[in-house]
């Protein structure tokens, strides 16, 4: 079946990846920035970064059939530091035309503080000012229910619609609340300290199928870029029918993604 | 309410699903004993361990609103609950548990 992964980071991957996920049936990608494991050291670290995601990364991706499509930002992690921040914002408009550039993302907190929050804010400004959707990390572990409610306010308190906004890696304590407040939910799919593919299904079980979706935000830590057809399979499992696979990996990410107008797959066109 | 109910019976949760949680349970008590084992007693007393132990009784308690919600509700109890930005960062990482929650 065809599917899209609309959160995975393949500069951590191997094409070995690229190639086992075109066999599973994988269309499309869309891949945002993120903390490569270590802090850079310059903004130059980050302008070769955002070249790697618009240039070369849709050219790997292209050998193997599948559209890839990403996002721009300095993530939470490296956003303490708001001089060196801003250095790194500097460098994003440039990159913004590139063909292949959906939005600003993955923004978010990490660690919730004041310093991460002003960023946030100012990403957001960009995105608005840019007309562009938003793609929102949300803390890890016992940061995410008060770093997602922040965010969120953020996004509201700047004018933003939250239908052009996805949060990512919603749980059970906050995927209620994401949704009820008009905003798209993503479900990160990780075989330790995220949702299991067996979590994400109750989770669709208990909060329905509309504004969600699934992905794999396969990284270089330990992680699966085929956590989404093995999510599949367990919808399957419970014998859910093809209609709920298809809206979680491929509707709903369609319906999300083509609010931007750069967003197609040549078949769905 | 659920928009879309799960289309196993229990029956059929049960016997996909058992072994796996069995053995999820017996990693959990193994944990514990090892930790028991291990020298020294300061872990015993880490903000972790005792977060997890205030979460085990939870799986027994199947009081809910609309659908069961234990996981909900141990993600809630392990979770940072302030309102008000914190400080500064003084590191990347998470521990899994909020430590300034007298748990």
């Amino acid at each position: 079946m065809a599917y899209i992964d609309p959160h995975i980071h393949m500069v951590s991957r191997t094409t070995d990846d690229y190639r086992r996920m075109a066999q599973a049936g994988c269309v499309a990608i869309t891949e945002p920035a993120f903390w490569a494991g270590f802090d850079r050291s310059s903004p130059a670290g980050f302008y070769d970064y955002f070249r790697q995601l618009t240039d070369v990364e849709p050219k790997r991706a292209a050998q193997y059939g599948i559209a890839h499509y990403c996002w721009l930002c300095i993530n939470p992690k490296e956003a303490e530091d708001p001089a060196f921040a801003r250095e790194v914002m500097k460098l994003i408009p440039e990159f913004l035309d590139k063909p292949n550039v959906l939005g600003i993302g993955e923004i978010g907190l990490n660690k919730n503080s004041r310093n991460e929050l002003i960023i946030l804010e100012e990403q957001i400004e960009l995105a608005k000012q840019h007309e562009r959707l938003i793609l929102v990390h949300t803390p890890h572990l016992e940061d995410k229910l008060k770093g997602t409610r922040m965010t969120m306010d953020a996004l509201i308190n700047a004018g933003i619609d939250p239908g052009r906004v996805l949060i990512d890696h919603v749980e059970e304590h906050t995927v209620a609340e994401v949704l009820d407040r008009g905003f798209w939910a993503g479900m990160t799919l990780y075989p330790d300290s995220k949702c299991t593919p067996q979590r994400a299904v109750d989770i669709i079980e208990c909060y329905g199928n509309e504004r969600i979706w699934i992905n794999s935000a396969g990284d270089w830590g330990p992680s699966d870029p085929l956590s989404v057809p093995k999510c599949h399979v367990e919808m399957r499992r419970r014998g859910h029918n093809q209609k709920l696979v298809e809206k979680i990996s491929l509707e709903n990410p369609l319906a999300f993604l083509g609010q931007s107008d750069r967003f197609f797959l040549p078949e769905h066109s | 309410m659920p928009q879309q109910s799960c289309p196993l019976t229990s029956q059929q949760v049960v016997d996909i699903y058992f072994m796996e949680h069995r053995a999820k349970l017996l990693d959990v008590a193994a944990f514990l004993d090892r930790l028991e084992r291990a020298e020294g007693h300061e872990g015993l007393q880490d903000v972790r361990v005792r977060a997890l132990k205030k979460a085990i009784p939870l799986l027994l308690d199947s009081k809910c609103e609309n659908h069961a919600n234990r996981a909900q509700r141990m993600l809630e109890l392990l979770s940072d609950h302030t309102t008000e930005p914190t400080p500064a960062a003084h590191t990347q990482s998470a521990l899994g548990a909020d430590p300034n929650t007298q748990y």
